[in-house]
């Protein structure tokens, strides 16, 4: 059996017609993470929770009791989210040790619409990375080519469903952390409008930014996650009350007579010429079924980047203060005093990314720097929000590269913290104005790596997003699979 | 104006982050390159423009209050079992003063 060729709601349908069971394909995520063990996806497997939750919708199943939206789906979520009393590391040696108390409020949802979770997903140290090199229990490679890097931070996510360990996986997205790593596994990924989907028990890096979502193999699976995480949260003030319409439903429509924006700040310097290929030929596909294309401006696009690395790391010096050693994680032996304490547990159990990002953002919001810096950053975030609600008078979704390069090789950018943030150079612009925003597979490069295209849409507009995607999708054929599986 | 090693070394204290001597130089060359970078906002007039601290989708604040009625919670037992060091329903540290 290849999980990948299971669609949710067919594999729903099957379990009920009792044609195959949630135990059977359980297993075989579970002898698949074994199998490719050497990508390192996966910082814990639940292996039993899985298997006993696979149980009880196969009872359900016998018994022919309608079975939950997500019955029998495999998920994996990424690391920096808590499921109670199971190991949450968040990537980092400071939480090497750590139990939650509580379930994130994504992950009760899912567990209560029948999905099994099988796992924690490796990821960059506290979601800070381009490529999930950062993370404290080794790097994540990318089952197309394993001497390159999955994308990051979200890489376990995107590998896991990549390379058929799960169906659909949680990623966070920050600054394209779900995004990114979809585009250069070869998966769908999807970031929702700010606080579309609750925070609640994901560990938070930039308050203002973060944002929890699916990937997936196909849009049609993206949307039945996201179906069920989206909503309010008492637990999450940031969380919307807008309500959350049927996603999965809303792939029916078709994009003729759509305005799909396509930005020329996107296509400028930087841009690879393989992507630009592709990319533009997934824009000819829009335009073959129906749609418009704009040719419009995003002015401040080139701003972007260092708005997001003030603001991004102001949040995230406050946000990991409380990471000291005294309520939970890796505390440093020896130390005298409090202070000594606190410092010498936070060298020691942060890594280099990290530290580099509590410093920046520390100088950011320090005396004298502040209005410079941090109060500078807030003003042009504005200006760039604006950009995307003048643009989305003109146009209904916007259409760019998700990323400026295919994958790029393990250790390439290791030593370059600026060539490895602008990585993000097309995603970032979407936390800043809030909007969501999907990748999706459009094709591989001459080197065989995959490359994405991203659509991005209004606040709260995922149906039409989703739709736009998903008709995309269609056009282009079947989904592509790594080497490494394809035989499986 | 460019980051000083005292500058870094002063970012540190505050951030609560006891660095090597080669953490403090290589941040100080890397966080100089990058600050480099963030100059380019200045660029940009932005003296009429308000600050955004946060996307105006989410619900506002009177949306976003409830009453004010005591929750059960985790309990003393709970909060404190992750602790390195915990006591009784305390968290015990390392002494405060006198160090």
């Amino acid at each position: 059996m290849n999980i990948r060729d299971l669609t949710i709601q067919s594999l729903r349908a099957r379990i009920a017609a009792r044609e195959v069971s949630a135990g059977e394909v359980c297993r075989a995520a579970l002898a698949q993470i074994e199998k490719l063990a050497d990508l390192n996806a996966f910082i814990t497997v639940t292996t039993d929770a899985a298997l006993e939750r696979a149980a009880r919708i196969d009872d359900l199943a016998q018994k022919g009791d309608e079975l939950p939206p997500l019955a029998g789906t495999i998920i994996g979520v990424k690391d920096n989210m808590v499921l109670r009393n199971v190991r949450t590391t968040a990537g980092s040696r400071i939480l090497f040790n750590y139990k939650p108390p509580y379930t994130a409020t994504a992950l009760a949802r899912l567990e209560e619409a029948g999905a099994l979770i099988i796992g924690k997903t490796n990821l960059d140290e506290f979601a800070m990375g381009s490529s999930t090199e950062n993370s404290a229990y080794g790097a994540v490679k990318n089952p197309w080519n394993v001497d390159y890097v999955p994308g990051g931070s979200s890489g376990g996510s995107a590998v896991a469903v990549a390379a058929g360990m799960a169906m659909a996986a949680l990623g966070s997205d920050t600054g394209g952390s779900i995004r990114q790593p979809a585009s250069l596994a070869g998966v769908v990924g999807l970031k929702p409008t700010y606080g579309r989907v609750s925070r609640y028990g994901l560990i938070a890096f930039g308050s203002s930014l973060d944002q929890i979502g699916p990937l997936a193999n196909r849009v049609e699976d993206a949307a039945a996650v996201l179906n069920v995480i989206a909503g309010h949260d008492v637990n999450d003030s940031t969380s919307a009350n807008q309500p959350a319409t049927d996603y999965v439903a809303a792939l029916a429509g078709d994009v003729k007579g759509l305005r799909v924006g396509v930005p020329r700040e996107y296509y400028g310097e930087g841009l690879d010429d393989e992507v630009r290929a592709q990319v533009e030929a997934a824009i000819d596909k829009l335009k073959g079924l129906g749609a418009e294309i704009v040719d419009m401006s995003l002015p401040h696009t080139k701003y972007a980047v260092p708005v997001y690395y003030l603001i991004a790391t102001a949040e995230a010096s406050s946000n990991l203060a409380r990471f000291d050693g005294v309520r939970y994680g890796f505390r440093a032996e020896d130390a005298r005093t409090l202070k000594q304490m606190y410092s010498r547990t936070r060298d020691e159990g942060f890594g280099a990314e990290v530290k580099r990002r509590i410093m920046l953002g520390t100088y950011a919001l320090s005396a004298g720097y502040y209005d410079a810096y941090y109060g500078k950053a807030q003003k042009v975030r504005s200006l760039i929000e604006r950009d995307f609600r003048n643009a989305f008078a003109a146009c209904d979704v916007i259409a760019t590269p998700t990323a400026p390069t295919p994958a790029f090789k393990l250790g390439e950018k290791a030593d370059d913290p600026l060539a490895m943030y602008l990585s993000d150079i097309y995603t970032i612009t979407a936390n800043l104005a809030g909007v969501p925003g999907i990748s999706l597979p459009c094709g591989l490069s001459a080197a065989g790596l995959p490359i994405g295209v991203q659509l991005i849409g209004r606040h709260f507009d995922e149906a039409r997003l989703l739709c736009a995607a998903h008709n995309l999708e269609q056009a282009l054929g079947a989904s592509l699979r790594p080497p490494i599986i394809s035989h499986a | 104006m460019p980051i000083t090693r005292t500058d870094v070394e002063k970012i540190a204290e505050l951030a609560r982050l006891e660095l090597t001597d080669a953490e403090a130089d290589s941040f100080t060359s890397q966080l100089g390159a990058i600050l480099g970078y963030i100059d380019q906002l200045n660029e940009l007039d932005t003296a009429d423009v308000p600050p955004m601290s946060h996307c105006a989708t989410t619900a506002d604040a009177a949306e976003a209050r409830r009453d004010d009625v005591v929750q059960p919670s985790l309990g003393q037992q709970v909060a404190t079992a992750n602790a390195p060091d915990a006591e009784a329903g305390y968290f015990r540290v390392p002494k405060v003063i006198g160090g």
